[in-house]
């Protein structure tokens, strides 16, 4: 069962990445002010959305296991900010080459960048503490209470452009977009989704075998 | 105390510190000191002040105010809050080429110092708006990484 979903989910995420590619860059009109340049917005729009999952993700999972004390909830966090991290890369980096062309600059202390970038080493630094930890349920239980307490800035991202004057533009909405270019941004959503969940899945499988076998390890150094 | 229930208070401490942090962020006076750029009646309000530091500028390219020299690189605008009719405006000098989208009416951040009279800008950065909208007829946007190439011919 786990297998065919595994299978499944990769097929759909891959499928999804493939149409929204070539949909994007051949069958989307260019922009009439950016040219060709605005394209990377498909893979830099669907790159935010599901960091934000992501991290979304580990707060609820964080909570779940303080409360309930599974080890299967503390896996889900740890997976979701390891697949958070990656998409949060891919946001700095594609929104970089995006500014280069665009704004002139390659980065700017703008409020969006810089709260982005705060997100980004705050993970890293979440999951620099889980490799710090080798006890396995204080390393959970500190864990979750730092996946809490840096949730706190990831509102702080998405209000940013409204909050404060800033260089990077607001969210856009289909009403602020050629209707040409709102599918193949939805289609490239809907394959980030579907890759999180597969890479989130993968990970937490992998964890889990992960604390099983340090269980029979134990076990079997066990004097007794 | 038990494991469970000492979880249980750290999940609400953690929650309430971030939410705590939140709502100071957002609704505290933290909002007043992070300014990333004024506008320019920003600028003219904070007089003396706001002269000789090294600001960030926000606004509009004024429509026909663009000098550009591409002999000696010098670009010169006026910006302000509105592209056109009469509302504050400072005029801005830079030298270099500036961002491929600039032009007339478009939004830039410009970064640099005023004396009062002049603002010279260090970095000129384009604004892009949330909007995307598709060429209409008869406009190539792929031309506008050539008109930098034909101003040097």
């Amino acid at each position: 069962m786990g297998r065919f979903l595994d299978l499944g989910l990769f097929i759909i995420a891959s499928g999804l990445l493939l149409l929204g590619s070539i949909w994007g860059l051949w069958i989307a009109p260019p922009e009439a002010m950016m040219g060709d340049v605005y394209r990377i917005m498909f893979v830099h729009v669907p790159s935010a959305w599901a960091a934000l999952m992501a991290y979304t993700t580990c707060l609820v999972a964080s909570v779940i296991y303080l409360f309930s004390g599974k080890s299967g909830a503390d896996h889900v966090a740890a997976a979701s900010a390891e697949v958070g991290l990656v998409f949060n890369a891919l946001l700095l980096i594609t929104g970089s080459l995006w500014g280069r062309p665009t704004w002139g600059v390659w980065w700017t202390w703008d409020p969006r960048l810089t709260t982005a970038a705060i997100m980004f080493f705050a993970y890293a630094g979440y999951l620099a503490l889980r490799g710090a930890i080798d006890d396995d349920r204080r390393r959970s239980t500190w864990c979750a209470v730092v996946g809490i307490i840096i949730y706190a800035d990831i509102p702080i991202v998405w209000f940013s452009v409204k909050m404060w004057n800033s260089l990077h533009q607001l969210q856009s909405s289909p009403k602020t977009m050629d209707p040409a270019m709102v599918t193949p941004l939805r289609i490239g959503a809907f394959a980030f989704l579907f890759a999180f969940l597969w890479l989130v899945r993968r990970r937490v499988v992998a964890l889990r075998l992960r604390a099983q076998n340090d269980i029979l390890m134990m076990n079997e150094g066990d004097p007794r | 105390m038990s494991t469970r229930k000492y979880s249980r208070i750290a999940a609400l401490c953690a929650l309430g510190t971030a939410s705590a942090l939140l709502a100071y962020l957002l609704l505290g006076d933290v909002e007043k000191n992070l300014v990333y750029y004024w506008d320019v009646p920003e600028l003219l309000a904070h007089g003396d002040a706001g002269k000789g530091a090294v600001v960030r500028l926000g606004g509009l390219v004024r429509k026909g105010s663009v000098v550009w020299q591409p002999e000696t690189l010098n670009l010169a605008f006026s910006m302000g809050n509105a592209a056109e009719g009469d509302v504050p405006h400072v005029r801005v000098q830079s030298h270099g080429t500036p961002p491929q989208m600039f032009q007339e009416g478009m939004g830039v951040v410009v970064e640099g110092s005023f004396n009062g009279e002049i603002f010279a800008a260090s970095r000129v950065m384009v604004k892009h708006s949330n909007e995307y909208r598709a060429p209409v007829d008869g406009q190539r946007p792929q031309d506008l990484y050539k008109t930098l190439a034909k101003d040097q011919d």
